[in-house]
C-alpha cells in the first residue's frame, strides 16, 4: 500500500474529518425527526375518536325550570341548566368574590363572554368538568346550600373548587378559570345542539 | 480475561467450580466471561464492613422488581386491554383463573412495597449523605429509577379500569393542561381522544409492560454501574477507598460475596414475611393499597365522592391541592419531585453522615420526614378546613428542607469525623 492511498504524506485533515462529522450526525438528527413525526401523529386522536366527537343533541321540552340535564358530548358530560328568575337573580351581586366575573380569561364562545354566560337567561350549557383538573362539580342549585352566603352554584368534591349559577369560579378555589361553555345552538324550538353553531361544527 | 483464567484458578480468583474447573467450565469462561464477572463484582467488590440495617433496602428493591416482572408477565396472560374488557378480565383473574387472586394481589402489594422500600432506601441516602461528592451520577439515576417508577405505578393503577383508575387518570393526565399554550392540545395527544377512553387505557398498557419495564432495568443497571465505580457509602460517610492496605484492599472492606449477599438473603426473607402477611390477610390495607371506587366499573359520568391517589403520591398531591390556583399547584408538585435531584448540591456540609453533623442538620431531616409522612396522610383526607391549612404548613416545612439546606448544613457545627469506620465485631 502506497502512503498517497489515504493522504500524501499521511496527514489527516482533522477540520474537514471534523466538519464531516458534524454535517453527518446533522442530516442524520433531521433524518430522525422526520422519522420521529409519525410515531408521534399516531397518538392524536384517530379518525374513528374524530367521528365519534360528532356534535349532540339535546331535547329541551321535558326539562322542568330549576332542573338540569346531563349529556355526553366528545366524552365530556355537558351540563344544561334550565334558570329560574330566582336562580338568575342570584348570579348577580357577587362578583368581587369571583376570579373572572367578565370570562376575560375563560374559555367560551362570544356568545357567552357575558355575565350569565349564556345565549339566553333561561338555558345555561357548560362542559360539566371542573376547570382544575377535570373532575365533575355537583350542583348546590340552593342558596345558602354550602354557607350561609352561598348563591348556588356548583361545588366540585374533588378539590373543593366552586362556581356560581353561570359556572363563574369562586376565589379560594383551586380552579382558576369558569366552566367551559361549548358551542351550541337551537336548531328548532325546545332542541339543543351541543357542537354546533353559527361558525359550523366545533 | 484469558487462558489463565480457563486453565485453572490463580491465586486471586477463587474458581466457583473448585480448584479444576470442568473442561465445560473452562470452554464457557473462554467465551463468556462468567468467572471474571463473579470476580469483578461480586467477590473482589468491597464493600464497607459497617454497613447496618438501612443497607438492606437496595438489594430487597432488586428483588421486588424481579417480582413485579414475574407476576407482571403471567397477569399479561390473562389481561385483556380495552375499555370493555379490562375490568372484566381483572376480576376474571381474581375469580377464575388458578391461582388468580394471589398472582394478582403480589403485583398490586408489591407496588406499594416497591415505594416502601425505595422511601427507606432515599431516606438512609439523607441518613448519610450518600448522595454527596463522589456519588452525584449515582443519586441522579437513582432519582431516575424513582421518576420511571412512578410513571410506571401511575399507569399500572390506571389497568384495571375501575372508576378511581378512570378518575385518577382524568386528574393526572388534565396536570398537562396546566401547561402554559400547549396545555390543551398536549393533554388530547396523551388521550388520544376527547376524554381518557379506550385508546388512553390501550397505550398506558403498551407504555405498562413495554416501555416502562425496559427503561427501568436499564437505570437499574446503570444505578448499579455507577455504585460499582463509585462504592458504596457507609454509615459513618469514610471513604473506604482512601485507607487501603497493603494488598490494595481497601482496610474497613469485605468482600460484597459471600459477607453481604448472605446478610441480604436475611432481610428478603424478613421482607417476604411481611409481603406474605399483606397479600394473604389485608391485600386492600383498608383502601390503601388498593382503593375500594376501583371496585367498580370506570365511569365517566360519575366522580368518586372523593378523589386521592394510591398513598404513594398522597405527599406530592397534598401540596398540588394546598395551593389556590391550578398552574402553581402544578409547578409546585412538580418542583416537589425535582427537589430532589439538586440535593447533592444543596448540601454544603462538611461532612457526610448524620452521625457527624449537628443539630440544624438533624433537626431539618426529622421535620422533613414528618412532613413528608404528614403530607400523605393529608393526601388522603379530603381538600378542606384544617387539613388545607395543614398542607399549606407542611409544604413550607417540606420546601424549607430542601431551598434552605444551602445555609443550615454550612453553618451546623460538625463533630470531628474519625479516620476509620466504627465498628464493633459481634
Amino acid at each position: 500500500m502506497a502512503d498517497n492511498a489515504v493522504v500524501a504524506d499521511g496527514d489527516v485533515d482533522l477540520s474537514r474529518r471534523k466538519f464531516l462529522t458534524r454535517a453527518t450526525i446533522a442530516t442524520g438528527a433531521v433524518g430522525a425527526a422526520f422519522v420521529a413525526v409519525p410515531f408521534i401523529e399516531s397518538w392524536a386522536p384517530s379518525e374513528r375518536a374524530r367521528a365519534q366527537g360528532a356534535p349532540t343533541e339535546l331535547d329541551l321540552s321535558k326539562l322542568d325550570a330549576g332542573q338540569m340535564a346531563t349529556t355526553v358530548w366528545r366524552k365530556s358530560p355537558i351540563y344544561v341548566v334550565r334558570r329560574t328568575a330566582d336562580m338568575v337573580a342570584r348570579i348577580a351581586g357577587h362578583d368581587g368574590e369571583l376570579k373572572d366575573p367578565n370570562s376575560e380569561k375563560s374559555e367560551q364562545p362570544a356568545y357567552a363572554k357575558n355575565p350569565i354566560r349564556a345565549r339566553s337567561d333561561e338555558y345555561l350549557v357548560l362542559v360539566g368538568t371542573c376547570t382544575h383538573l377535570g373532575c365533575l362539580p355537583k350542583q348546590r342549585f340552593s342558596a345558602g346550600e354550602l354557607y350561609p352566603s352561598w348563591p348556588g352554584g356548583f361545588f366540585c368534591p374533588c378539590h373543593g373548587s366552586r362556581f356560581d349559577l353561570a359556572g363563574r369560579v369562586f376565589e379560594g378555589s383551586p380552579a382558576s378559570l369558569n366552566l367551559r361553555v361549548p358551542p351550541y345552538s337551537y336548531p328548532k324550538p325546545h332542541t339543543l345542539l351541543i357542537g354546533v353553531d353559527e361558525k359550523g361544527a366545533a | 480475561m484469558s487462558v489463565k483464567n480457563a486453565s485453572g484458578a490463580p491465586a486471586t480468583l477463587p474458581s466457583t467450580k473448585g480448584a479444576t474447573p470442568s473442561p465445560l467450565w473452562a470452554w464457557i469462561n473462554k467465551r463468556l466471561p462468567v468467572d471474571q464477572f463473579i470476580q469483578d463484582q461480586l467477590i473482589g467488590y468491597y464493600a464497607p464492613k459497617n454497613f447496618n440495617i438501612w443497607y438492606f433496602f437496595g438489594s430487597i428493591a432488586l428483588v421486588v422488581l424481579a417480582l413485579q416482572l414475574l407476576t407482571g408477565i403471567f397477569l399479561t396472560m390473562f389481561y385483556k386491554v380495552g375499555e370493555t374488557t379490562s375490568f372484566d378480565s381483572v376480576e376474571y383473574i381474581m375469580r377464575e383463573v388458578n391461582y388468580g387472586w394471589l398472582i394478582r394481589y403480589l403485583h398490586s402489594t408489591g407496588a406499594s412495597a416497591f415505594f416502601i422500600v425505595v422511601y427507606l432506601h432515599m431516606f438512609r441516602a439523607f441518613l448519610y449523605g450518600s448522595y454527596r461528592k463522589p456519588r452525584e451520577l449515582l443519586w441522579l439515576f437513582g432519582m431516575a429509577v424513582y421518576l420511571a417508577l412512578m410513571a410506571e405505578a401511575f399507569m399500572g393503577y390506571v389497568l384495571p379500569w375501575g372508576n378511581m383508575s378512570f378518575w385518577g387518570a382524568q386528574v393526572i393526565v388534565n396536570l398537562f393542561g396546566t401547561i402554559p399554550g400547549i396545555g390543551p392540545g398536549l393533554v388530547e395527544w396523551i388521550r388520544g381522544d376527547y376524554g381518557i377512553a379506550d385508546a388512553t387505557l390501550n397505550r398506558f398498557f403498551a407504555l405498562h409492560v413495554v416501555a416502562l419495564p425496559l427503561g427501568l432495568l436499564l437505570l437499574v443497571v446503570l444505578h448499579l454501574v455507577a455504585l460499582r465505580t463509585t462504592g458504596s457509602n457507609n454509615p459513618d460517610g469514610i471513604e473506604i477507598k482512601e485507607k487501603l492496605g497493603p494488598d490494595g484492599k481497601p482496610l474497613d472492606g469485605i468482600p460484597f460475596h459471600p459477607y453481604y449477599t448472605v446478610k441480604d438473603v436475611v432481610g428478603i426473607g424478613i421482607f417476604f414475611v411481611l409481603l406474605a402477611i399483606v397479600v394473604f390477610f389485608v391485600p386492600t390495607l383498608g383502601g390503601l393499597f388498593l382503593e375500594s371506587p376501583n371496585f367498580e366499573v370506570a365511569n365517566p359520568l360519575s366522580t368518586p365522592e372523593h378523589i386521592a391517589p394510591v398513598w404513594y403520591f398522597t405527599p406530592f398531591y397534598a401540596i398540588l391541592r394546598a395551593v389556590p390556583d391550578q398552574r402553581w399547584g402544578a409547578l409546585l408538585m412538580l418542583l416537589a419531585v425535582v427537589s430532589f435531584l439538586f440535593v447533592p448540591w444543596l448540601d454544603r456540609s462538611p461532612v457526610k453522615s448524620m452521625r457527624y453533623r449537628g443539630p440544624l442538620s438533624r433537626i431539618a431531616l426529622a421535620l422533613f420526614a414528618l412532613s413528608f409522612v404528614a403530607l400523605g396522610y393529608l393526601g388522603l383526607q379530603p381538600a378542606e378546613g384544617l387539613y388545607v391549612v395543614l398542607a399549606r404548613i407542611f409544604a413550607a416545612i417540606y420546601f424549607a428542607f430542601f431551598w434552605l439546606m444551602p445555609f443550615y448544613s454550612k453553618f451546623d457545627p460538625v463533630k470531628p469525623v474519625p479516620e476509620r469506620v466504627v465498628y464493633h465485631a459481634h
